[in-house]
C-alpha cells in the first residue's frame, strides 16, 4: 500500500474521466473528417470543449487543446513573443521561480531569438515583488512582448495575485501557468483578464497526454506545430478525442467538488505538518500557508540530504518529491527555493509533499511512524 | 550500475543470492554527454537510461547519485596532478579507492545498507583474518589489480558476483535474463576522456610547453611539446633530431617536470629490477616488518605476474623482481600476489 504524497507530479484518474476515456476509445473517427463518423467524434470533443470552457470561465473558442502543459506554455510564450517581436517588442518579464516549462522556452528565446529577459524576484513566502514588477513594466514600457508569471507555484504552493499583475501590465499581454491551480482554487479566465493561461489534464484527475492553452479570442499567434490546421491553424495535429473528453469529465468533477475537497485537503495538510513536527522538531515549512494551494507543502529537514530521505521513504512505501531533477535524473538545488532565499544546503534538504482529497490520516500516520528514523539515517549518512 | 552488461548481471545475481538490492547509477560528470559513442567513455545520459532499464527488468529500485564533485576532486584532479609531477596515474584505482568503495559505500552504510555490489571480475573469500581478495576465474578479465587498493574494511563491504564467470558467459546470461545490454560493447580506457585522446585531453588542461628531450648525460636530442604526453618505455613518436651513434632505438626512461625534460635511453637502461612503493594497503594483515617473502608482482592492469621477492620495511613495499621488467612508470600500482590472493598494493615511487 503506497502512501502517495506526490499529487503535484500527477494525480489518479477520477472515475468519470476513466469512463469517458474508455467509451471514447471504442469510437472510430478522426474529428477532422467530413463524414458522419468524423462528425460524431467532433461533436464529442466540442462538447468537451464547452465543458472545459465552463470550468475555467472562458469562451469555447478560447480553448486550444495541446498534448501537454509544457506544449501549451511553449505555444503561448513563443507565440506571444514572436508576435511582439514583429513590432520590435523583445522584452519578456517573468519571475525567478517559474517551472522549467516556462523558464526554458523563455531562456531559449533569449539565447536564439534576441529576447531580453527581466526576471522579477520573489520573497521568502513565495510572492512576486509587485513594486519591482511595476518598475520593470514602467522601464520597458513599449518594448514588452509578454509577461509570464505562474498562477501558483508547484514546489511551495503560493498563489500569486494575477489580477493585480494584469492591472500593472496595462496593455501588455500576460500569460499565466495555471497547471497547479485549475480545479483546486477559484480560477476564472474572464475575471483574471489574462491573455493566455495553461491548464493540464493529468494534474486534475484526467489522463496524461492532453492539456490546453486558453488564449483570448481574436488573438492570432504563430503556431509551433504546422500541419493539418486544427484549432484554427494554431495547433495542428489530429485531435486526441479520448483524452479531451476525459479531460472535460475530470475538470467538471474537480470544479464541482472544489469547495469540500479544499476543506478536507487543508485538514490533511495540517495533520501532516503537525505529525512531522512532532517527530522532527527542527523542521520548517516554506511558502505562505494562507494564500496557497490546498495540498502542497514544502518542508525543510535541516542537515539532511533529500535524496537520501526520498530513497528511505520510498523503501517504506511513501512517495513524495525533492526539488527539480535535471534531465540526467540527478537532483539539483531547487531554483524555486533558491529564488525564495534558501541556501543551497537548505534546498537539498527539502521535501515536497503534495496531498489530495484521496489521501488519508492513516497514510499520514504511516509517515509519522518512520520519519524520525529516516531523518536520523540521512543525517548519519551525511557525517562525512 | 553503469549501464553496462557486467553491473547489470551482477545486480541480478545479487538478487538471486537473496540480497535486498537497490540499483544506483553514479553521475560522475557535471556535464554528461547525451549518447555513448562506441566503446569510449562512460556514464552518458544514454548509459543512465540503460542502467535504469536493467534495474527495471531485474525488478529492483533505481536511483541516480550525483558524485560529480567527489569524482572530480578524488579522481580527475589526482590524474592531472600526477601527470604534472611526471608520473603515470591509474584513475580506475583512485575511483575504486575513493568513490565506489568509499564515498558510495559510506553513504550506503549510513543509509542502512550492508555493502556495495559491482560487476568487477574478482573473487573474495572468507578467512580468519577477514575477507580476502583473489584473482577472478577469467584471467583476461581479472580486475583484482584495480581492486587491490582497497583496505580490508572496504573489501568487507564489497560483493563481486561475477568473479567466477568468463565474460562470454556473462553476456549469455544477460541475454537469458532479457537484458538488452547483453551486446553492449565494454567501455575501454578512461571513462572521463570519451574521445580516447588522453594526450589531447591533458594538453587542453595542462597546456603544451615545449621542452628538451635529452639523453642520460643531459645532451639535447630533440624537442617535445608537453612532457606529460610521453609514457615510460615509449619508443615511437620521439622525433629525435640527433641520431644515436649505435643506431639503436631509444626509449623514454624518465619524465622530469621541474626541468620540463624527457630523458631517453637504450632498451637496457629501461630495465627495472627493484620497485619501491608506498604507502601500502594490505588485503589482510600487514606482513612482518623486513621479512623476505616470495610472491608475484603485477605492475599493469593486464600485465603478467612477475616472480619476485618482496618485503615491507615499515614504510615502503619493496619488490626485487627475479627478472627485470622493461619500462615502468612511477605513479602506477605495484600489487603483490600470493598465488591468486592479493597481499597488498602501493603506488610506485621509485624504480631501480
Amino acid at each position: 500500500m503506497l502512501a502517495y504524497f506526490d499529487h503535484a507530479a500527477t494525480t489518479p484518474m477520477v472515475e468519470p474521466a476513466i469512463t469517458a476515456l474508455n467509451n471514447q476509445l471504442k469510437k472510430l473517427g478522426n474529428a477532422s473528417s467530413l463524414h458522419s463518423a468524423g462528425r460524431s467524434v467532433r461533436k464529442d470533443l466540442e462538447q468537451a470543449r464547452e465543458e472545459i470552457a465552463v470550468a475555467i470561465d472562458c469562451a469555447p473558442s478560447e480553448v486550444i487543446f495541446t498534448a501537454s502543459g509544457t506544449e501549451a506554455n511553449n505555444l503561448a510564450i513563443k507565440g506571444l513573443f514572436w508576435k511582439g517581436a514583429k513590432d520590435n517588442k523583445k522584452v519578456i518579464i517573468t519571475s525567478t521561480f517559474e517551472h522549467h516549462a516556462v523558464m526554458d522556452p523563455v531562456g531559449w528565446l533569449a539565447e536564439h531569438e534576441g529576447a531580453q529577459v527581466v526576471a522579477i524576484n520573489v520573497d521568502r513566502k513565495g510572492f512576486i515583488d509587485l513594486t519591482e514588477l511595476t518598475e520593470a513594466v514602467e522601464k520597458h514600457k513599449n518594448n514588452i512582448a509578454l509577461i509570464s508569471i505562474m498562477h501558483s507555484n508547484n514546489e511551495v504552493g503560493s498563489v500569486q495575485d494575477i489580477a493585480q499583475i494584469v492591472k500593472i501590465a496595462g496593455n501588455t499581454p500576460v500569460h499565466t501557468d495555471c497547471v497547479q491551480s485549475f480545479g483546486k482554487v477559484d480560477l476564472s479566465f474572464k475575471n483574471l483578464g489574462v491573455t493566455a493561461a495553461t491548464i493540464s489534464a493529468h494534474k486534475v484527475g484526467g489522463p496524461l497526454g492532453v492539456a490546453a492553452l486558453i488564449l483570448k479570442r481574436g488573438l492570432d499567434i504563430e503556431p509551433i506545430l504546422h500541419g493539418g490546421g486544427q484549432e484554427r491553424d494554431i495547433r495542428s495535429g489530429t485531435f486526441n478525442a479520448p483524452g479531451i473528453v476525459a479531460f472535460a469529465a475530470a475538470a467538471t468533477d474537480a470544479v464541482a467538488n472544489k469547495k469540500e475537497r479544499d476543506i478536507k485537503i487543508r485538514q490533511l495538510k495540517e495533520e501532516l505538518i503537525n505529525t512531522i513536527k512532532k517527530n522532527v522538531s527542527d523542521i520548517w515549512v516554506n511558502g505562505d500557508q494562507e494564500k496557497s494551494l490546498p495540498g502542497i507543502v514544502s518542508i525543510t529537514f535541516p542537515k539532511t540530504d533529500s535524496e537520501g530521505l526520498l530513497l528511505l521513504l520510498d523503501a517504506e512505501g511513501i512517495a513524495c518529491s525533492t526539488g527539480s531533477a535535471c534531465s540526467a535524473g540527478v537532483q539539483r538545488p531547487s531554483h524555486v527555493l533558491l529564488a525564495m532565499g534558501l541556501t543551497e544546503d537548505e534546498t537539498t534538504s527539502t521535501l515536497r509533499f503534495s496531498l489530495s482529497y484521496t489521501n488519508t490520516v492513516n497514510e499520514i500516520a504511516k509517515l509519522g511512524a518512520v520519519i524520525s528514523t529516516v531523518v536520523a539515517k540521512s543525517r548519519n549518512a551525511m557525517v562525512k | 550500475m553503469s549501464g553496462g552488461v557486467d553491473s547489470a548481471v551482477a545486480a541480478a545475481r545479487a538478487v538471486d543470492a537473496g540480497y535486498e538490492v537497490v540499483g544506483v547509477h553514479l553521475a560522475l560528470s557535471s556535464n554528461p554527454q547525451k549518447y555513448r559513442s562506441g566503446a569510449r567513455g562512460c556514464c552518458t545520459i544514454e548509459d543512465s537510461h540503460d542502467a535504469r532499464r536493467a534495474a527495471d527488468v531485474i525488478g529492483i529500485p533505481f536511483y541516480i547519485w550525483d558524485m560529480a564533485e567527489e569524482f572530480h576532486k578524488g579522481v580527475v584532479e589526482n590524474f592531472l596532478s600526477e601527470y604534472q609531477a611526471g608520473r603515470t596515474p591509474n584513475p580506475c584505482l583512485r575511483c575504486n579507492e575513493k568513490i565506489k568503495f568509499e564515498a558510495v559505500l559510506d553513504r550506503a552504510k549510513g543509509l542502512g545498507f550492508d555493502g556495495v555490489v559491482t560487476g568487477h571480475y574478482a573473487i573474495t573469500k572468507d578467512s580468519p583474518a577477514g575477507k580476502t581478495l583473489h584473482r577472478a576465474a577469467d584471467p583476461e578479465k581479472d580486475q583484482s589489480y584495480v581492486l587491490a587498493v582497497l583496505r580490508t574494511d572496504q573489501i568487507a563491504g564489497a560483493i563481486f558476483p561475477l568473479g567466477d564467470t568468463v565474460k562470454t558467459d556473462t553476456r549469455k546470461e544477460a541475454k537469458e535474463r532479457g537484458l538488452f545490454v547483453a551486446n553492449k560493447p565494454d567501455s575501454h580506457d578512461i571513462c572521463f576522456v570519451p574521445s580516447g585522446d588522453n594526450a589531447g585531453w591533458l594538453r587542453e588542461r595542462l597546456g603544451s610547453e615545449s621542452g628538451d628531450i635529452v639523453d642520460g648525460d643531459g645532451k639535447k636530442l630533440g624537442e617535445h611539446k608537453g612532457a606529460y604526453t610521453y609514457t615510460i618505455g615509449q619508443r615511437r613518436g620521439l622525433n629525435l633530431t640527433v641520431p644515436d651513434k649505435t643506431g639503436e632505438p631509444r626509449y623514454v626512461l624518465k619524465i622530469e617536470p621541474k626541468s620540463n625534460t624527457v630523458v631517453v635511453g637504450t632498451h637496457e637502461e629501461l630495465a627495472i629490477n627493484s620497485i619501491l612503493a608506498a604507502p601500502p594497503t594490505w588485503c589482510g594483515s600487514a606482513p612482518e616488518i623486513n621479512k623476505e617473502l616470495r610472491g608475484f608482482a603485477q605492475v599493469r592492469a593486464h600485465g603478467a605476474p612477475l616472480a619476485t621477492s618482496y618485503k615491507f620495511d615499515g614504510t615502503n613495499l619493496i619488490a626485487n623482481l627475479d627478472q627485470p621488467v622493461f619500462g615502468l612508470a612511477t605513479g602506477q600500482a605495484l600489487v603483490i600476489y600470493d598465488g591468486d590472493r592479493v597481499v597488498g598494493s602501493a603506488t610506485i615511487n621509485e624504480t631501480i
